[in-house]
């Protein structure tokens, strides 16, 4: 007999979690600096690093600088805050389908662009992405509020229900707004295709608060998931609240997805799948799978925005449709070589 | 080391209900410290309610759960979970979930969001495998396990919990006959050589009154009688509870009452000759 009794789960060995964790995020360093040197215009590794340290005006740094970093760091956000709303959402509804959207947040966030087009012709970014931010958020709340109403609470099959019926209704309300409004339409449509260019670095920077809040609540609340992961009896015996892990998980992915759906619009796949990949690696311990999803999502974010920009030159692809079509090969492969039944 | 005395669980004018329905009204209950105790009771008459309200998974509709006096609403739920265990009745385990890290999260409410893991808690997880006959399958998956396999797992994970008093929602469900005698026996020596407190639920009356120390029997919410076997089980009281004719006689083995069903088709022989007094 193994002489450590510590978990051992599915997955790889427990004891080189750390090194693969380690070696991902390598992958992820790579991605980050192939991305700021990779596109219409190649610029040498060398010279990124040299311009990005020692700034000295010129088309190379306004290239590095200004367009490829922020795209970057927005690639980056992205892929955090969406693989751990994904991971998250999946464990407080133990629903291993369940994706951020479920809680309508992109949905939501889409209702509120065409509405603050439609009703106060607003079509800065600056101006509606707070409508969008707003919209998400509101989104939640009113999908935590339904799920939560009645006997037990929140359970997972009311939250996905409730989910399904507001991004159904939005949706609806959605294509009704962009009907009656043609400027509507063009503006939601450059929101809706989930791109990562055309930000700046101030609007980069105000995400971060929101990021950071979102994934430390993300954290804390790991090791409550593992015994929600165990059913609401056994995890309140445990002693703990599951309300509150549930309104946590909530809010937290509200705070991630939600910032990441007004900024770069809705971006599909990627806290679905991600954390299924996790989940093979690591077994399933929220404590690994969430340090895991945040590197290995804002990987495929990456690799899929790179991607984008080559496949087409000299126009791109949105990153939005690259992960939808790497995506969705890859879910329907999940979907029958397992049983996912139970989480 | 534990305590002397065992802490002490009492259930006062205790009322649960599921939304408007009402199931438990006015229940007063002591679980008798450092003893092993057994609800029986026809299904749905409300035994893992009651298990559940003494572990505060139901808020009371009215009336109270008390440890030591103390209202057990108003502790805080991981001091809580350090003292009282709960095993539902069937729990569920994620896929591909090993044994081993089914039963280590049993060790929760003794771990902060800092300190995930200690020696200590490895020691028990250990041990809880080892009483279990557990450690050999410890690295299997929970899901590729046999119901009695599976169910010794998740005894291992309440066990590993480490609490005076564990309540256990019928234990013995899908067990063989070999390992249901194992989970009592191993009910036994939690009792008897570490002092834990024992409520659970069986529904083998027999398998009751050999272990139990004290039965309590329910019937549509309320308790009807409660008391140590010897002097509680009779056949007015199955018929009474479970609408069952039977013969009470004395169990060869242990002494204690040996309930035998009658049923539509059979009649009891001549009783005068059977070699155990009838009760
Ligand atoms: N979650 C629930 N929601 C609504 N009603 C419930 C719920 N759980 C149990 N009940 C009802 O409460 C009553 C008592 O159920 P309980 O589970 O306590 O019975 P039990 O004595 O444990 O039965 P069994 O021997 O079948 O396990 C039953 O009528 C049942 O239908
Ligand atoms: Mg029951």
């Amino acid at each position: 007999m193994d002489q450590t009794v510590r978990s051992a789960t599915t997955g790889i060995r427990p004891a080189t979690r750390p090194l693969v964790l380690l070696l991902a995020t390598f992958l992820l360093a790579g991605l980050c600096v192939a991305s700021l040197a990779i596109g219409s215009k190649t610029i040498p590794f060398g010279e990124v690093f040299s311009v990005l340290i020692d700034p000295r005006g010129g088309e190379t740094e306004a290239i590095v600088r200004g367009l490829r970093l922020p795209r970057t760091l927005l690639g980056l956000f992205a892929g955090v805050a969406l693989g751990l709303s994904g991971a998250l959402i999946q464990g407080v509804t133990r629903n291993p389908l369940a994706d951020p959207g479920i809680l309508g947040v992109s949905a939501g966030a889409g209702f509120a662009v065409s509405l603050a087009v439609l009703a106060f012709g607003l079509s800065s970014f600056y101006s509606y992405v707070w409508f969008a931010f707003a919209g998400a958020a509101i989104a939640s709340v009113v999908v935590y509020a339904l799920g939560g109403f009645g006997r037990g609470g929140a359970t997972p099959v009311k939250l996905a229900l409730a989910g399904v019926a507001m991004l159904a209704l939005l949706t609806s309300l959605t294509s009704g707004v962009l009907l009656l409004d043609p400027n509507a339409l063009y503006v939601y449509r450059s929101w809706a295709v989930g791109s990562l260019t055309g930000q700046d670095t101030a609007i980069v920077a105000q995400m971060v608060p929101f990021l950071l809040t979102g994934t430390a609540l993300a954290l804390s609340v790991a090791p409550a998931l593992n015994s929600l992961a165990l059913g609401d009896d056994v995890a309140s015996a445990l002693g703990r609240r599951i309300g509150l892990i549930r309104l946590g998980g909530v809010v937290a992915v509200t705070l991630l997805a939600g910032t990441v759906s007004a900024v770069v619009g809705p971006i599909v796949f990627i806290g679905l799948v991600i954390p299924h990949v996790a989940r093979a690696i690591t077994g399933p311990d929220y404590r690994w799978i969430l340090p895991y999803t945040m590197v290995l999502a804002p990987c495929l974010v990456l690799a899929a925005d790179i991607l984008g920009r080559v496949v087409a030159r000299p126009g791109e692809i949105g990153v939005g449709v690259i992960t939808a079509f790497l995506g969705a090969p890859f879910f329907i492969a999940l979907i029958r070589r397992r049983r996912l039944a139970e989480l | 080391m534990r305590p002397e005395i065992a802490p002490t669980l009492r259930a006062e004018g205790l009322a649960v209900s599921y939304g408007d329905r009402s199931i438990i009204t006015d229940l007063d209950l002591v679980v008798p410290p450092g003893k092993i105790s057994v609800i029986v009771g026809a299904n749905a008459s409300g035994k893992s309610t009651l298990l559940r309200s003494l572990a505060r998974l139901l808020s009371p509709a009215a009336g109270q759960v008390c440890l030591d006096g103390e209202s057990i609403h108003a502790m805080p739920t991981r001091e809580l979970a350090r003292m009282v265990g709960l095993l539902p009745q069937s729990p569920v385990a994620p896929e591909g979930m090993t044994v081993i890290d089914l039963v280590g999260r049993g060790r929760a409410p003794h771990q902060s969001w800092w300190r995930q893991w200690s020696h200590s808690d490895e020691e028990t997880v250990r041990h809880a495998l080892e009483l279990t006959s557990m450690l050999d399958l410890a690295e299997r998956p929970v899901d590729e396990l046999s119901g009695g396999q599976r169910q010794r797992a998740w005894i291992a994970m309440a066990l590993a919990q480490d609490t005076d008093i564990l309540l256990l929602d019928e234990p013995t469900t899908f067990l063989d006959m070999a390992h249901q005698i194992e989970v009592l026996d191993l009910v036994m020596d939690l009792n008897r050589t570490r002092g834990r407190t024992v409520m659970m639920v069986l529904h083998d009356l027999n398998q009751a009154c050999r272990y139990a120390d004290h039965i309590v029997a329910m019937k549509s919410g309320r308790i009807v009688a409660q008391g140590p076997p010897a002097d509680l089980l009779t056949a007015e009281l199955v018929d009474e509870v479970f609408d069952v004719r039977c013969c009470v006689v004395t169990d060869p083995v242990s002494g204690t009452p040996l309930v035998i069903p009658i049923g539509r088709h059979h009649e009891p022989r001549n009783v005068a000759r059977h070699p155990f007094p009838i009760h």
